[in-house]
């Protein structure tokens, strides 16, 4: 005969039956979960904070919008220098000997330059000096491109945003002061925004472009930061205002808070490989020597069952 | 047309298969071993009326359309019970899961429902993650642009884009909830086939 395995097998019931009113328990579950839905729904609501526009970050940090569009045209932003699956940029993060993100290579291209500076202000109607600006760029030669922004972006350390104008005392910077105070102006007045969502199409949902925009911008970093939402602040798993939340993230943001994670840059892709074999652990618990033993040695069961261990 | 004939067609196979797996009596008991006597029995069903609520809600949602909720008082008073219908869920899950980790849930052929348990859990963190990166409002915003890294590090990120609220909206309304009615149905309908798993005995006679 097999040896009986405690934490494997389980002995056959022979003792008694009582009545079991599956559909009538269904029932009364639906009842009772709907009404308490109801009831949590009626006393707290749900929050919807409204999305920041482009158009108010300009308008409210035009300074913290210029520089954002800079470090896009300079290719100093975290989109331009982030890899796959955006560009080539960096290898992306790894675990230990594997590149996952650079093998699975860049599916969804992005040119900061020119999906973020270029593309939007062709996109506005022809007017001066713009119209000007552009075609000298577009004129001119890629190492002339570079001799430009590299000289508006040392002058753009002491950017200022005055009557209107962004101010940049850059001496020999070709179109580019032009390009970036049309490119604020567009900002300010909403054309941007929607400039970025629509990619030249008419109907579009895919939001891709704008999100890594203000992502690379402070502004949504500091309204985030005010709701106690950033990565210190177990990041994701909030949301605004006093609300749960998606706390069942909290074994995954846990680890963003502690070394060595909290200080490696790669610690997306580590937390990850732990999350997954943590995982994979409770999917196969049932084979785990060891942890499938806790639930008999713990006895916890005897809480679960004690009407049944009590007769 | 013979009796043979009837016998062999596929629908008449696949009924006796079906009694045969799960016979009514078990599909839909009138009686359970007296030991099912505990109030962390609850949350199993628990759970699935939550899910009841939390899709019911959503398809009142889908009728207004993603937008609707931001400017309408009802659609804002219908997404605060999908909201809520869901954190009830997670809540009755999770302890549905620990309660049944401390019975060892899976012994007597029963690993089969603890997986697709665990594996019905992981789906639905996947299915509340697409919703809360579908909001369009400042919470999807930066949850995505949050969530993006760690799934772009793992590769994911070039074919699952978080930050494409046309796809994700689709993940959450239609791919992701169809595997999670899937997966609880088969999760149920092994608990039905299986039975409750029988308490610990120091003296068990015999293997099940």
């Amino acid at each position: 005969m097999k040896k009986f395995r405690p934490d494997v097998d389980a002995p056959v019931w022979k003792g008694g039956q009582r009545p079991y009113d599956i559909i009538k328990e269904g029932a009364i579950a639906i009842l009772v979960v709907t009404l308490l839905t109801v009831l949590l729904a009626v006393v707290f609501g749900s929050p919807d904070d409204p999305a920041i526009t482009i158009k108010k970050w300009s308008n409210v940090a035009p300074v913290d919008f210029a520089q954002d569009a800079l470090s896009q045209l300079n290719g100093t932003s975290e989109t331009a220098t982030y890899g796959p699956p955006y560009n080539h940029a960096s290898v992306g993060q790894e675990l230990g000997p594997f590149s996952i993100a650079k093998w699975i290579g860049v599916h969804i291209p992005i040119d900061s330059a020119r999906d973020f500076v270029l593309y939007p202000l062709e996109s506005q109607p022809p007017q001066q000096p713009l119209s000007s600006a552009l075609t000298q760029w577009n004129h001119a030669s890629s190492g002339t491109h570079n001799s430009w922004v590299s000289d508006y972006t040392k002058a753009a350390t002491s950017m200022a945003f005055t009557n209107g104008k962004l101010v940049v005392k850059a001496k020999d910077a070709g179109p580019v002061p032009v390009m970036m105070d049309s490119l604020l102006s567009m900002a300010r007045s909403g054309a941007y925004d929607q400039a970025l969502v629509s990619q030249k199409n008419f109907y579009t949902t895919n939001y891709t472009l704008p999100l890594l925009f203000l992502e690379d911008g402070n502004y949504l970093s500091t309204v985030a930061t005010q709701q106690h939402l950033t990565g210190s602040q177990w990041g994701m798993m909030n949301e605004t205002g006093n609300y749960p939340g998606q706390a069942w993230l909290w074994l995954y943001t846990f680890w963003y808070q502690i070394p060595p994670f909290s200080s490696s840059g790669n610690a997306d892709i580590l937390v990850w490989g732990v999350m997954m074999l943590l995982t994979l652990g409770l999917i196969l618990v049932p084979f785990l020597p060891g942890i499938r033993s806790i639930p008999r040695k713990s006895r916890v069961y005897r809480l679960i069952w004690r009407e049944h261990y009590r007769n | 047309m013979s009796y043979s004939e009837i016998e062999r067609q596929w629908t008449t196979r696949l009924r006796h298969r079906l009694v045969k797996v799960l016979p009514p009596e078990k599909l839909l008991p009138d009686t359970q071993p007296s030991y099912v006597a505990s109030w962390i029995y609850v949350f199993g069903v628990t759970t699935m009326a939550a899910l009841m609520v939390v899709i019911g809600s959503g398809c009142i949602l889908a009728i207004g359309g993603p937008q609707w909720w931001h400017s309408s008082s009802v659609g804002h008073f219908v997404n605060s019970l999908h909201l809520w219908g869901v954190e009830i869920f997670f809540f009755a899950m999770v302890v549905h899961l620990w309660g049944k980790y401390f019975m060892a849930a899976w012994r007597g052929g029963r690993s089969l429902t603890w997986i697709t348990g665990v594996v019905t859990f992981l789906v639905s963190i996947g299915t509340a993650f697409t919703g809360y990166v579908s909001q369009s409002n400042f919470d999807s915003q930066w949850i995505s642009t949050q969530g993006k890294d760690g799934i772009n590090a793992t590769g994911a990120g070039a074919f699952f884009n978080v930050l494409n609220t046309g796809q994700m909206l689709m993940w959450h309304i239609v791919l992701l909830p169809i595997a999670a009615v899937l997966l609880t149905t088969v999760h149920v309908l092994l608990v039905r086939k299986k039975g409750v798993v029988p308490p610990f005995e120091e003296m068990a006679e015999s293997p099940a």
